[in-house]
């Protein structure tokens, strides 16, 4: 190894192949365009040519690969929602996530931690009981379980939280894992450049090319191009997309903030989430703490991060866990949640034909990825939704039929 | 820390205020179709820019409207509802 790694330091030639292709030129036209190159839009892609035998395809990416949400959340992947749907969808990630390593033949460190969410009031447990019905009917592993299950789990929590929020349980759920969040868009980009799509960093989608009600093409930094379908799957800048497209939708953009920790030995093998202290946290495969909370109050376009999101953060961590008094935070940062009212995402058509919307992807879309790239990229080549994102269609809030997963969704990412 | 400005109590820390969205015209419930309605209760406009928002102050219980950069976060104006 460190012999390798000695010759490939002095080789000129770069002998290690780059991750994908980057062609000089954009070609004028395309079947479909992709704006987002965050691991929806280079999922959507991979299935697009993988599933559909769809190859002549644009990925077109304004920053560099994953720079997005992708590549700033915290990684927790889980099905344990509360609507019969929710659960379906999110299932069908975790499925595609066990192999996902293998298929992609990249290592994106997938590792199944199990997953508490802690209650501390009689509702919470309520709302825990209920998610935990709502999943075995489903066939997902998820339990309640008592206090003395979660101190076995975790021996180093004060299960008393400093004594102003006992705990009284956890739903438990056993496939809950987390995964190298850019691995992921990496993995899919080399995967759907080996097949031929075509992936354009610093590009920047700047309008839409509309007439009669269906989409034509779009406008780059770099010039415009033609296609009949494109596809938005760009998180936080989709309210922009869509006013380019006059499409009114209920998305509104909060920060979403996270933090690490400077490396500690393993000690924490699960995930833990609080919604009641208002954060969550895991170690990583690095052995840094990852803790997050729950969204910035109001909306705001921008990644800065703040100092009463650590202060607020810490001092909950610390009711859980005192013994991290003298652990220093090394890292924090920000994303842009584009969040919906009733926390589902809103994927599929939209009223001008040929344009798709993935988005609404809020806090908790990177467990999406596999699913939301293998369901929109059937969207696209079908021009119709498969049965399994039906109730995530834009058309449910003209038709007061909302999904509502915010007991599921709002602080547990 | 942020401080924003509250016409009755002047700059206050943030901390102080809760934030009660975009500012939107109902339409008459009475008179208008189901898509209008349904736009108002869902839809927002969710592009960057000046918007004028509703902001409240907790201590005192006033509800006021401040004109924000929802970029840059800067706070153009605030005013009571109607004295703008
Ligand atoms: C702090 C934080 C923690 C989170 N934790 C979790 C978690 O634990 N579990 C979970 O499931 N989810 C979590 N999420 C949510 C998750 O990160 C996102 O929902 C998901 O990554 C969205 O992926 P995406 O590919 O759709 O978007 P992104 O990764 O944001 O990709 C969109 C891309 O589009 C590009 N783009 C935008 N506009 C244009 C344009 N005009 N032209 C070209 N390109 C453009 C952007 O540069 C960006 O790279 C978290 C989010 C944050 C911020």
């Amino acid at each position: 190894m460190p012999y390798r790694l000695i010759k490939f330091a002095f080789s000129k030639q770069h002998p290690e192949a780059a991750f994908f292709r980057q062609p000089a030129q954009i070609r004028d036209s395309y079947d479909a365009v992709i704006i987002g190159g965050g691991g929806h839009g280079l999922a959507a892609a991979y299935y697009l040519a993988r599933d559909h035998g769809i190859t002549n395809v644009a990925v077109l990416e304004r920053g560099y690969l994953g720079g997005g949400n992708t590549g700033r959340n915290t990684t927790i992947i889980r099905s344990n929602y509360l609507t019969p749907e929710g659960v379906a969808f999110y299932d069908a990630s975790v499925k595609i996530w066990e192999n996902l390593s293998q298929e992609l033949d990249l290592n994106l460190f997938y590792s199944n931690r199990g997953h508490f969410t802690l209650a501390h009031t009689e509702s919470a447990m309520r709302t825990m009981r209920w998610r935990a019905e709502v999943n075995k009917q489903m066939g997902v592993k998820s339990e309640v379980l008592g206090p003395d299950d979660i101190q076995q789990a975790c021996p180093q929590i004060d299960l008393s939280c400093a004594g102003h929020a006992p705990i009284l349980g956890a739903l438990y759920h056993a496939p809950g894992s987390v995964a190298r969040h850019d691995g992921v868009a990496w993995g899919y980009g080399r995967a759907a450049s080996q097949m031929g799509v075509e992936i354009f960093q610093n590009t920047e989608v700047t309008g839409l090319d509309i007439r009669g009600g269906r989409i034509h093409g779009v406008q780059t930094n770099r010039g415009n191009i033609k296609t009949g379908k494109v596809l938005s799957a760009v998180a936080g800048f989709t309210p922009r997309i869509t006013q380019m497209a006059g499409i009114r939708t209920p998305i509104v953009i909060h920060p979403l903030q996270a933090c690490v920790t400077e490396p500690m030995k393993p000690w924490l093998n699960t995930i833990l989430v609080s919604g009641s202290l208002h954060v969550y946290v895991s170690q990583s495969s690095r052995g840094e703490l990852v803790m997050g909370a729950a969204l910035d109050p109001y909306e705001l376009h921008s990644t800065r991060s703040t100092l009463d999101f650590v202060e607020g953060l810490s001092s909950h961590i610390l009711d859980m866990f005192p013994f991290l008094s003298g652990i220093k935070v090394v890292r924090q940062w920000a994303g842009m949640a584009d969040m919906t009212p009733d926390f589902a995402p809103i994927m599929g058509r939209t009223p001008v034909a040929g344009f798709y919307l993935d988005a609404g992807w809020g806090t908790w879309g990177f467990k999406a990825t596999p699913i939301s790239g293998k369901t929109m990229a059937e969207t696209m080549a079908r021009d119709q939704e498969p049965e399994l994102i039906d109730a995530f269609r834009l058309s449910r809030f003209r038709e007061f039929e909302l999904t509502g997963e915010k007991g599921a969704a709002a602080v547990g990412h | 820390m942020k401080l924003l400005k509250c016409p009755v109590n002047g700059l206050r820390p943030i901390d102080e205020f809760a934030y009660g969205g975009e500012l939107r015209e109902m339409p008459d419930p009475q008179s208008c179709s189901d898509g209008e309605w349904a736009d108002y209760v869902f839809n927002r406009t969710g592009a960057p820019g000046v918007k004028p928002e509703w902001w409240y102050h907790i201590p005192s219980g006033t509800w006021f409207v401040a004109e924000r950069n929802t970029v840059t976060d800067m706070v153009e104006r605030t005013y009571f509802r109607g004295e703008a």
